[in-house]
């Protein structure tokens, strides 16, 4: 039977390759982009989970929100992106050090 | 909902209706304009009106709360935001930049912040902070044709979507362990001691509103955000979304997790003598004047999450005395800065200020106010704001953390004094060129606000801010 902890268990992961996707990989912005995807994924599940849990709808009206927050951020987040790649036809991490002190 | 509700949340419908009617406008026109930007702060100023004579109560099935705590919050943070409107349209203009997004954007991130000074439950917490990140983000990266700017923006939107992450995973632990998203309701669950479920919750929820005011250590983005974005946006990102984010953690902490203070006090405490220190140690190598307010505007968070700690009516208190004053100095030091331009380039670092006393005596002892009072040096108003803190901060027995607070702004010290030395007496490299208008009115005015004005408003200011913090009663 797989009950709360499974699902928690589950989300636990999920958030932390999440937060490792973004420290670790020094390669390019889109990586980053998934990473956010992933940890609010997570959040989701863990959601999800707690509302059916509780018995209570309010987390999956929670849950409907943060997806709805998330393409909102995901749009922002690629238009900032297209003006960083048009003033450096470049999207790598690696590069993003104009700024260093 | 009915729609009596609607009464309560008249300033977040000014903005929204504000907001999207001058997107139309200026969709059609096609651009900006000094007119466009005074409608705008007109929209702002009738937000604080309505916020300041509004109907109080719970609205939403508590999902916000109009009480004297988010009056008090709305009204400061809608000025703040009308100041930054001139402030910036000046600037883009004579950099040819000039679009009508800008003060657009601003009343869209003031409505988030509204949204954050009013949360009553953790979905409206969450959707005030993305709304106004969403359009600081934006804000940040405005000047798209700028690579240090496109990168600030960049920069800020990933960290920024980090911790929007960190706090939403803490929201649904709080959730899933207390059983709801009511700060009330998680306020009953937590009485006498909170289960580790909760406090997991409590502490990512912390590290995501931490993130959002740039304290240690989560500060790691402020000063390559504060160096790239431009110089107005930057004057607005260091008051409004600060004091909208500190409510929102005094609200959080006091309202729903006031029953178990001993369990988070000791973290905030954590993180504002870490803030204090960083700010203060990685001030003294600074050059680039933006930088240098990005390291103080840490170090000036520690002070206030010292203040919060204290807990209770009289932290709450502190806190929002603290951040009003500081808000004031540095919109006004950043109103300075972009006043400031010598052969067509603006003036950013240490070494650019020199000699301008002899140039710009106006603007120079507007700045050295704005330093003093930042250093906390009697009779300016950053004197008075420390005053407060220290002593919520002794009231709660907190000895050694006003200690070392006291010691973080002596190191500090340094560095607000060596830019006072390099503008009154170093020689001047070349002429700068006339300030505009607008932002020299600024500077000047939050300088005379700094001293001597502040004696005579702090008589009104401190009940003011004693009546909001008894919003927790």
């Amino acid at each position: 039977m797989i009950g709360l902890g499974h699902y928690l268990t589950v989300a636990a992961i999920l958030f932390t390759i999440g937060v490792f996707g973004i420290f670790v990989n020094r390669k390019n912005v889109i990586i980053i982009l998934m990473s956010i995807e992933l940890i609010l994924l997570a959040v989701n599940i863990n959601l999800v989970a707690f509302s059916v849990y509780l018995h209570d709808v309010v987390g999956q009206i929670f849950a409907m929100f943060v997806l709805t927050v998330a393409a909102a951020e995901a749009a922002v987040g690629l238009a900032i992106l297209v003006t960083f790649f048009r003033n450096r036809g470049d999207i790598a991490v690696d590069d993003a050090n104009v700024m260093k002190g | 909902m009915t729609l009596a509700d609607l009464n309560l949340v008249w300033p977040e419908l000014i903005l929204v209706v504000g907001a999207l009617t001058l997107l139309m406008i200026g969709a059609f026109r096609g651009k900006g304009g000094p007119m466009f930007d005074g409608l705008a702060m007109l929209v702002l100023a009738a937000a604080a009106v309505a916020a300041a004579t509004g109907e109080q109560g719970r609205a939403f099935a508590g999902g916000v709360v109009a009480d004297n705590l988010a009056a008090f919050a709305k009204v400061a943070i809608h000025s703040a935001s009308a100041l930054a409107i001139p402030l910036g349209g000046g600037w883009l203009r004579r950099r040819g930049d000039d679009k009508f997004e800008f003060p657009v954007l601003i009343l869209l991130a003031a409505l988030g912040m509204g949204m954050m000074a009013s949360a009553g439950d953790l979905i409206s917490l969450y959707v005030g902070v993305e709304l106004h990140s969403l359009a600081l983000y934006v804000l940040a990266a405005f000047r798209r044709d700028d690579a240090k700017s496109s990168e600030a923006g960049l920069k800020y939107f990933v960290l920024g979507a980090l911790s929007s992450g960190l706090l939403l995973y803490g929201a649904s632990l709080i959730y899933g362990f207390a059983g709801s998203t009511h700060f009330d309701v998680i306020a009953s669950a937590v009485q006498g001691e909170a289960n580790t479920g909760v406090l997991f919750g409590l502490v990512f929820l912390i590290c995501g509103l931490a993130f959002k005011v740039s304290a240690a250590p989560f500060h790691m983005w402020t000063p390559d955000v504060y160096e790239g974005a431009p110089t107005p946006v930057v004057g607005f990102f260091a008051a409004a979304p600060k004091l909208a984010a500190m409510v929102l953690l005094a609200r959080a902490l006091s309202e729903g997790f006031g029953t178990a203070v001993a369990q988070w006090q000791q973290v905030i405490v954590l993180v504002a003598l870490l803030s204090i220190f960083v700010g203060a140690f990685a001030g003294l190598v600074q050059r680039n004047l933006k930088r240098l307010w990005a390291y103080s505007s840490i170090a000036n968070i520690g002070y206030a999450l010292l203040g919060l700690a204290a807990g209770g009516e009289a932290g709450v208190q502190s806190m929002l005395m603290f951040m009003v004053l500081y808000m004031v100095d540095v919109t006004g030091f950043f109103a300075c800065l972009c006043a400031l331009q010598r052969d067509g380039k603006p003036m950013e670092t240490i070494d650019d200020m020199a000699g301008l006393f002899k140039e710009r005596p106006g603007l120079a002892l507007a700045m050295t106010v704005f330093a003093l009072s930042a250093l906390g040096l009697p009779p300016f108003s950053g004197f008075f704001a420390k005053v407060f803190v220290f002593q919520a901060a002794l009231g709660a027995g907190l000895v050694w953390p006003a200690v070392l607070g006291l010691i973080g702004s002596v190191v500090a010290a340094y560095y607000y004094l060596r830019l006072i030395k390099v503008m009154w007496f170093d020689p001047a490299p070349g002429a700068t060129e006339k300030p505009p208008l607008t932002a020299q009115t600024i500077a000047i005015a939050a300088a005379l606000f700094s001293f001597p004005v502040v004696l005579v408003a702090l008589a009104w200011l401190e009940p003011l801010a004693l009546a909001a913090a008894a919003a927790f009663g």
